[in-house]
């Protein structure tokens, strides 16, 4: 570019005259689209596959997701079958997460764990979405009275200290699956109905739906192409984010005696019954459990930190 | 004016939340059996007559009630059953004061380390600095705090006895106990200091501060850093919250004769009284806490719209 | 007359993911001791990245000067050092931001913000800054100047903020001002009061003033020369009465044409289309897709600047001899 500007500046006089006459009009030259028009969900996604740490939380996930549902298959040992002449046992080709103290095999009782943590992280976020949205939903579309009642029940609840609470719940009603799962969403759902009543809205507000409306676009069109967009993104980072810290929670009660019972094994558990094993020696029985709990909530969180840049409308470039 | 009225009202929710809390505590232990309010009481016969002399068992249940809330408001906790001639607030008395001390220094220490690293984070965008710190505190977010303080104990203390294995009686006590309980927070602070802080320095203000010729230095600490602290601010309440929960287990793990100690005990022992007892009073302090956060939000930013807070 | 700032051939790209934005593309401008000059385009055309280059305050990375000088007042802009600019900004040239609404810290007191660059380039006391303070509030005419020196930003009305913001940019008394789109923001009435203000400033300062902006009526009203900005390059430029009586690039009669008359009342007259991809900006004139006399020649070679007077320059091959025949015939439609 630079160069044909240098050479006009001095050579005007040698452009050929037939090039000063009007150029034929192309209308659909200046038109052409520079980019492919890519759905929001496809551009989210292409945006994530870009996040390397995303990535490898995703990938983590879904090959602990697969060794939960086959990974106890793959050995002779059962869950909760002692064996106590092999207690202790370091990792080897037979045991090969090694043995706790009653001899039972660490390798499937790790993925029994991820069993309980899942379902637990899974259940308990799924049940926070689904009473935030309800009542995030009514509270916000509702508006006026019935908005202000409903915060000021939030605001309220919102004070208190959930995890004595469920600490509480467990004492009472005796730890049980059910009852951590109960304990957690009871106080849980305050927070997602917050986010969910803030989108709601937003949306109710802005331009482009009521701009979508008043050209006669289609309900569920106008549902699926605008809304959903924008209001489900900070839903799904805030449920990504609700998963470890279920996970933390379930394993933090078992950490003080709260915890799920036998037969179940969670990973929380596990750490528990191996505390005065490491300072022995065993460094295995709570390596194990402890470093699953981690790496699957850092897979959660950093899932969740890619899916918020990704699913963020301001952010597509 | 506006600022009083703000008070009040947050004060009055924090009365509610206190009260809704307290009536949960009751009716829950009403329905437990081996509670003292249950009708198979402690066999113990001076830890009967303590229980009697407390909670006149055998009035109605909204009698009880009433004297349960009285005697909450004149802050008396009740016996223990498990502990005969000592009552919840002999136990407060001498645990709190530990687990506020270690909970002090954690969270303080938190708070400047996590903003620390935050800045750094932030003026050093996509360098080598910034990814390591942020690498740090996602570790740091995904690593349960038990997991961590017995990891230090057997490497750190055991292993290579850099540290004392457990209690609370010097300041190398004190270390590790405050690491694995401060790593949480601090990792969530710098996170949310150094996005907060990116967002800043963006802003026209910043631009405008360079415009002024004013040094980096001044523009940091000065205009950015101060608005990049705010959010930080209002997640005091929750990090408190978790820290005040993580004392339980901490103080457990390194044998630290605080209040998360005696209460992780009572609840192995189904100590009713002392579970209900602790748990109103750590509410009503983290309660506290909260309102005291909100407070010094509204004085710090001058922009807060008061009477709407909460609301949006 | 003496040239207060002269800029030879300014480069600034942008480095990003999808390629390298070529922003400001070999702008030449100057201006005199104490006039306006406006800088009029559209948004995008690199008129703010030009005045930030001036500030230095493009964001590096991703931004760069690549080539080009700009020397004020016999020093080049484009090569002294950080901490030199540091004293020269807010000193010898000021900025005034598009939105006052955050152009003010909400954390900080009006009177800490103005008086904080004083005190940071001049030695006075804080009586003194105070004293000085209080005077640009009056200057710039916020009443009541000692209490509303203790308030916050919010306390302030938008038309108020841009006046604080304008004494701000005053108080270290500064020979070139740089306002970037200082009115856009606030409404028309406030507008022409802030108009107003500018100039009694430059007649009771002898301020110089680069005005960055895509309003029309704002140029009319307080410029002495415009310069016309289209994709990264000046097309024309010239006093305010050649470009608004003789405009010669059929960009700027665009421009001229679109701005909404009172007496054709409902009708607007867009120029159409949208301004190229910087990306990868065209060989030759950029204006070329969308200009309704656009010759073979246009698409292919950058036009020459055609020197009208000593004071209007247009860079189009319209002004070509071989292209009279057009500009004859379209004018006879």
């Amino acid at each position: 570019m630079k160069t044909a500007e240098v050479e006009a500046q001095h050579s005007s006089s040698k452009i050929p005259d037939e090039w000063f006459q009007l150029k034929e009009k192309d209308k659909n030259a200046s038109e052409v689209v520079s980019r492919p028009s890519l759905s929001y969900w496809q551009d989210a996604w292409r945006r994530l596959r870009k996040n390397k740490m995303a990535m490898l939380g995703l990938v983590f996930l879904v090959i602990l997701s697969f060794m939960a549902i086959f990974g106890p298959v793959m050995t002779p040992y059962e869950v909760n079958k002692q064996d106590l002449p092999n207690q202790y046992q370091a990792p080897s080709s037979e045991h090969w997460f090694g043995t706790d103290s009653a001899g039972r095999d660490v390798f499937t009782r790790t993925w029994y764990g991820a069993r309980i943590s899942l379902f637990v992280g899974l259940v308990a976020a799924l049940i926070d979405v689904f009473i935030g949205i309800i009542y995030g939903g009514i509270s916000g579309y509702k508006g006026g009275r019935t908005d202000n009642i409903m915060m000021r029940i939030i605001e309220i609840l919102y004070g208190i200290p959930s995890l004595l609470v469920t600490i509480l719940l467990l004492v009472v009603m005796g730890p049980s699956l059910f009852t951590i799962i109960l304990a957690l969403t009871i106080t849980g759902w305050v927070g997602m109905a917050r986010i969910v009543r803030g989108q709601v809205l937003q949306i109710k507000n802005y331009e482009y739906v009521l701009a979508s409306q008043s050209f006669g676009g289609k309900t569920a069109r106008i549902i699926r192409k605008h809304l959903l967009p924008n209001t489900m993104g900070p839903i799904i980072v805030q449920m990504t984010l609700s998963v470890p810290s279920a996970i933390f929670a379930e394993a933090f009660l078992s950490f003080i005696g709260l915890g799920i019972q036998s037969p179940y094994a969670s990973w929380g558990v596990m750490a528990n019954d191996s505390l005065g094993a490491i300072l022995s020696g065993n460094w295995w029985t709570l390596f194990f459990p402890a470093f699953f709990i981690s790496f699957t909530m850092f897979a959660f969180n950093v899932l969740g930190d890619g899916l918020q840049d990704a699913l963020d409308p301001k952010l597509r470039k | 004016m506006d600022m009083l009225r703000y008070m009040l009202r947050r004060l009055l929710i924090a009365l509610v939340t206190l009260w809704i809390i307290v009536t949960i505590t009751f009716i829950l232990m009403v329905t437990v059996p081996g509670s003292p309010f249950s009708d198979e009481r402690s066999s113990n016969e001076a830890v009967q007559a303590n229980l009697e002399a407390h909670y006149n068992l055998d009035d109605p249940y909204y009698m009880q009630y009433l004297l349960y809330l009285k005697n909450i408001s004149m802050l008396d906790l009740g016996p223990s059953i498990k502990q005969p001639n000592q009552t919840v607030n002999d136990l407060l008395g001498r645990g709190f004061p530990i687990s506020f001390e270690l909970g002090m220094i954690t969270i303080i220490f938190a708070v400047v380390s996590g903003v620390v690293l935050g800045i750094i984070s932030a003026l050093r965008h996509n360098g080598v600095l910034d990814y390591l710190s942020m690498g740090f505190a996602v570790l740091g977010i995904s690593i349960p705090n038990f997991i961590l303080a017995t990891l230090f104990i057997q490497k750190l203390a055991a292993d290579w006895e850099f540290f004392p294995v457990a209690t609370w009686s010097s300041p190398m006590h004190m270390v590790l106990p405050v690491a694995a309980l401060a790593t949480g927070p601090m990792a969530i602070i710098a996170r949310l200091t150094r996005s907060t802080m990116l967002e800043v320095l963006t802003q026209d203000y910043i631009k405008m501060a360079r415009a002024k010729g004013l040094s980096p230095w001044k523009i940091t600490f000065k205009h950015a850093l101060r608005n990049a602290l705010m959010p930080v601010v209002t997640i005091m309440g929750t990090l408190l919250a978790g820290i005040l929960t993580g004392t339980f287990v901490i103080e457990q793990i390194f044998a630290i004769p605080g209040m998360g100690k005696y209460f992780v005990e009572s609840i192995n022992q189904r100590d009713y009284p002392v579970i209900m007892g602790t748990t109103v009073f750590y509410s009503t302090f983290l309660i506290f806490m909260l309102l005291l956060v909100d407070i010094v939000y509204g004085i710090i930013d001058p922009r807060i719209k008061l009477h709407k807070k909460g609301g949006e | 007359m003496e040239k207060i700032l002269d800029i030879k051939d300014l480069h600034v790209t942008f480095t990003t993911y999808g390629g390298t934005v070529q922003a400001v593309r070999g702008v030449d401008l100057y201006l005199n001791k104490g006039e306006t000059l406006a800088i009029v385009g559209e948004s995008g055309c690199g008129k703010s990245v030009t005045s930030n280059a001036i500030m230095r305050l493009i964001p590096s990375p991703p931004g760069k000067i690549s080539n080009g000088t700009i020397h004020f007042k016999g020093q080049d802009l484009t090569k002294v050092s950080e901490k030199k600019m540091r004293s020269i900004r807010g000193v010898d040239i000021s900025m005034i931001f598009q939105d006052p609404m955050t152009a003010l810290n909400p954390t900080l007191t009006i009177g800490t913000q103005l008086m904080e660059g004083l005190r940071q380039h001049k030695d006075v006391s804080v009586k003194e800054a105070k004293q000085k303070a209080i005077e640009m509030m009056n200057l710039v005419g916020i009443p009541n100047p000692e209490e509303r020196l203790k308030q916050y930003p919010h306390q302030f009305s938008g038309g108020m903020r841009q006046r604080i913001v304008i004494a701000i940019a005053l108080i270290c008394e500064p020979e070139l001002l740089i306002a970037d789109e200082p009115t856009t923001a606030l409404d028309v009435t406030i507008q022409a009061q802030i108009l107003e203000l500018f100039a009694k400033i430059q007649e009771e300062t002898g301020v110089s003033i680069i005005l960055i902006t895509h309003d029309l009526g704002v140029v009319a009203k307080i410029a002495d020369r415009i310069a016309v900005m289209y994709a990264g390059k000046i097309i024309e430029t010239g006093t305010k009465r050649d470009i608004f009586y003789r405009p010669q690039h059929p960009y700027t009669k665009g421009l001229l044409h679109s701005v909404p008359r009172l007496d054709e009342k409902g009708k607007l007259h867009p120029i159409d289309g949208t301004p190229p991809d910087l990306f990868s900006p065209p060989q030759g004139c950029p204006f070329a897709a969308r200009c309704p006399l656009a010759m073979e020649v246009c698409d292919k070679v950058y036009p020459i600047k055609s020197e009208r007077s000593d004071t209007h320059q247009v860079n189009c091959w319209l002004q070509d001899e071989r292209a009279k025949h057009l500009l004859a015939e379209t004018a006879s439609k």
